[in-house]
């Protein structure tokens, strides 16, 4: 196994009264592609946005090493500033601030460097391009309006852009068309590629695997992960189903 | 635990800025017909303002104050000094300004903007107007801008006595006759048929003596045919005694003429901001408000626009911000008399910290507005469970054929939105900053870019320490 990035061990997480973690244990080196799948409400999501350090969820036990450096108490920004970074599934809407600025200033802050605007305009207009995104994205509030497939190319749009060490992908391929899945797969491929970044991707179906090479796959059911393999168990999952690791 | 940050008041230094006391003279505490003819002399009024000064005084006593909005009880009149005159006359040139007034002007950024080529700058402090200059290409158009007392006595003193405190009668209300009484120092802008003015006029209006009132008055004519965009600032620093500001905007816009009239007012948080403003277009005509209302204790602030000429138009785009002790009650009003006349109120509220806002919008459309029409759109934001927002919207049509729509919208900061910005590695401070900002942002684009500037530096200083 490669360098180690990120090892989180033993989390639960509860939102409220509901514990929907139990005893996780996740890790993943450094330029490696992982793939976590389960039923609907297996607690994948949750998992992801644990990770991301998410408020919504409180954290009971566990803990989150992300290269070597305990981010177990520490907030989003810190996360994302180290080198972390969260597709969401279903990402928000802010009116008023465009894509670009938002883009640019989270550059910014995370570099601690301000950035040319000539250097910072070249870098988009070729992210924009790789997923066939109109300039005028770049223009627009932050998600207002995107149709679910527009919002999910800004998603990866952000990636690219910030070429974090470790994305994790939040159902990143539901609810886009054929084309959409290729051009975003195609970003993701970039950053898997170019960047050597690891991936923790959260999917249902295997059209956004076709072009990546995936190095471990994971199964989680009920808040637990009861099974991981190599890149074959994803096909196998495709044929069988989760039938053999319900209870 | 992550790290949160908890500031009891905002940092207004850079606003706060106080001179020592500079006034050479006041005119004591109260508020008689003698106190009155002193101010009158004092500004050497001719004799139809005296008398007009007086009969404002007689109104003043006569009707009582406001009771349907916030409580201004912490207003005492009997302690407000009225009338307050730096000790320095009337200056063209930057040069002749003493230091310690031009020190706090250039901490306000003044000389800046002036230098930014804006085409006339006319600053008030306290009372009086200390710096004024036009630049020549704007008076050689034939535009005036000047302050109202010299403009009386100059080839304008009809058109002045004309209008002057027309459009805002005495007998409107309490504070209008109270201007009336006391007004002074503002200013007096004339746009001859057809002339455009490519840039901004600018004034910048400001308290500085403990307990002053300010009552300057703002008279604009944009005649047949022209277009001017007006841009007034205001700031005050910050003391413990009440303050109140209580001046008149009267704006005459002619046959298709056209006047943007932008604000940022920025008063200190103990200022009761009882303002007047109101504008009266003739046909084919268009009136443009752009208002930004930050700080002050109390407002009372929703300017008016009569629509009289047929086919004319007016647009509202305001923002207010109430934060901590603050109860801001703003909105507008319009009142259209000709036929196809048109209005758009558009409005964001933002509460925090226990602040209040009220929106409060009045549309009168008239049985001779024939197919008129009016849309109301406000939206608020409310950033905590302990800020509260309001909205008051008030329509009488006595027209069938008129087209009116009113559309409103209260809303939260929602932590799943800054979570995300957080997830990009933007600190809480400035996700929540970021997301205020952008719901102004339709404001703030209405704005010449340093006015923009200079919001979103307010905004930021009021998100200051707001997680808790």
């Amino acid at each position: 196994m490669s360098e180690v990035l990120l090892q989180a061990t033993n989390l639960s997480a509860r939102v409220e009264d509901k514990e929907i973690l139990h005893n996780v244990d996740i890790t993943i080196g450094k330029g490696e592609t992982h793939v976590l799948m389960g039923p609907n409400g297996a607690g994948k999501s949750t998992l992801g946005n644990v990770l991301m350090g998410s408020p919504k969820y409180e954290l009971t036990e566990g803990k989150i090493l992300f290269k070597g450096e305990d981010m177990t108490q520490e907030g989003a920004d810190k996360r994302a500033k180290a080198g972390m970074f969260l597709s969401f599934q279903e990402p928000l809407e802010v009116p008023g601030l465009t894509m670009e600025s938002f883009i640019r200033t989270a550059m910014e802050q995370k570099s601690g460097k301000r950035m040319k605007l000539m250097e910072f305009r070249k870098q988009l207009k070729e992210a924009l391009d790789i997923l066939q995104m109109d300039e005028e994205y770049a223009k627009r509030s932050l998600n207002t309006g995107f149709s679910g497939g527009e919002k999910k190319k800004a998603e990866i749009l952000q990636l690219m852009m910030m070429r974090p060490d470790l994305a994790i992908l939040d159902e990143t391929d539901s609810g886009l068309d054929v084309d959409a899945v290729r051009l975003v797969a195609k970003g993701i491929e970039k950053f898997q590629k170019e960047r050597g970044g690891s991936l923790l991707i959260i999917t249902h179906s295997t059209r956004i695997l076709d072009s990546l090479d995936v190095d471990q796959t994971h199964i989680m059911v009920d808040g637990r992960m009861v099974a991981a393999g190599d890149g074959s168990l994803v096909a196998e999952i495709n044929q069988g189903g989760y039938e053999k690791y319900l209870a | 635990m992550r790290e949160k940050s908890q500031v009891d008041d905002i940092d207004r230094s850079i606003y706060d800025i106080k001179n020592e006391n500079l006034d050479e003279y006041s005119v004591g505490e109260g508020l008689t017909p003698e106190i009155v003819r002193k101010i009158s002399e004092e500004k050497n009024d001719p004799e139809w303002m005296r008398d007009f000064r007086l009969k404002s005084l007689e109104v003043y006593h006569s009707i009582s104050v406001p009771d349907w909005g916030p409580s201004i009880d912490g207003l005492d009149m009997d302690h407000i000094v009225t009338y307050i005159r730096p000790n320095t006359k009337m200056s063209a040139k930057w040069s002749d300004v003493p230091d310690d007034i031009k020190d706090t002007f250039e901490r306000l950024g003044i000389p800046q903007a002036e230098r930014e080529s804006l085409a006339g700058v006319g600053a008030q402090f306290d009372s009086e107007l200390v710096y004024h200059n036009v630049k020549e290409e704007v008076a050689a158009q034939g535009v005036i801008y000047s302050d109202l007392e010299s403009a009386m006595y100059g080839p304008y003193a009809d058109m002045i006595r004309e209008h002057f405190m027309k459009l805002i009668p005495p007998q409107d209300h309490k504070f209008a006759a109270l201007h009336g009484a006391v007004w002074s120092g503002g200013s007096f802008v004339y746009v001859p048929p057809g002339v455009k003015v490519e840039i901004p006029l600018q004034s910048y209006f400001r308290l500085n003596a403990p307990g002053a009132g300010q009552f300057e008055h703002t008279l604009i004519i944009v005649d047949e045919g022209a277009d001017l965009h007006f841009i007034e600032g205001c700031s005050a620093p910050k003391y413990n005694v009440a303050n109140l500001h209580a001046g008149a905007v009267e704006l005459f816009v002619g046959k298709n003429a056209k006047l943007r009239y932008s604000t940022i007012e920025n008063w200190s948080k103990n200022m009761y901001n009882l303002n007047t403003k109101r504008a009266i277009v003739e046909e084919g005509g268009t009136m443009e408000w752009v208002s930004g209302s930050f700080g002050s204790h109390v407002s009372y602030l929703y300017p008016m626009t009569i629509l009289q000429g047929n086919d004319s138009h007016m647009e509202f785009t305001g923002i207010t911000f109430a934060g901590k002790g603050q109860n801001l009650d703003t909105g507008a009003k319009v009142v259209h008399t000709g036929a196809r006349t048109s209005s758009y109120i558009n409005t964001k509220s933002i509460s925090k910290d226990g602040g209040i806002s009220t929106f409060r919008s009045s549309v009168v459309i008239g049985k001779n507005a024939k197919k008129s029409k009016n849309a109301v759109s406000c939206q608020s934001l409310m950033l905590d469970s302990i800020s509260r927002s309001d909205t008051i919207p008030a329509m009488d049509i006595r027209t069938k054929d008129a087209d009116v729509g009113h559309e409103a919208k209260i809303g939260k900061v929602s932590d799943d939105a800054v979570f995300y910005l957080m997830s990009r590695g933007i600190s809480e401070e400035d996700a929540r900053a970021m997301i205020v900002s952008g719901f102004a942002d339709n404001v703030s684009k209405e704005l010449p870019l340093e006015y923009a500037v200079e919001m979103n530096n307010l905004i930021r200083l009021e998100m200051k320490g707001s997680i808790g």
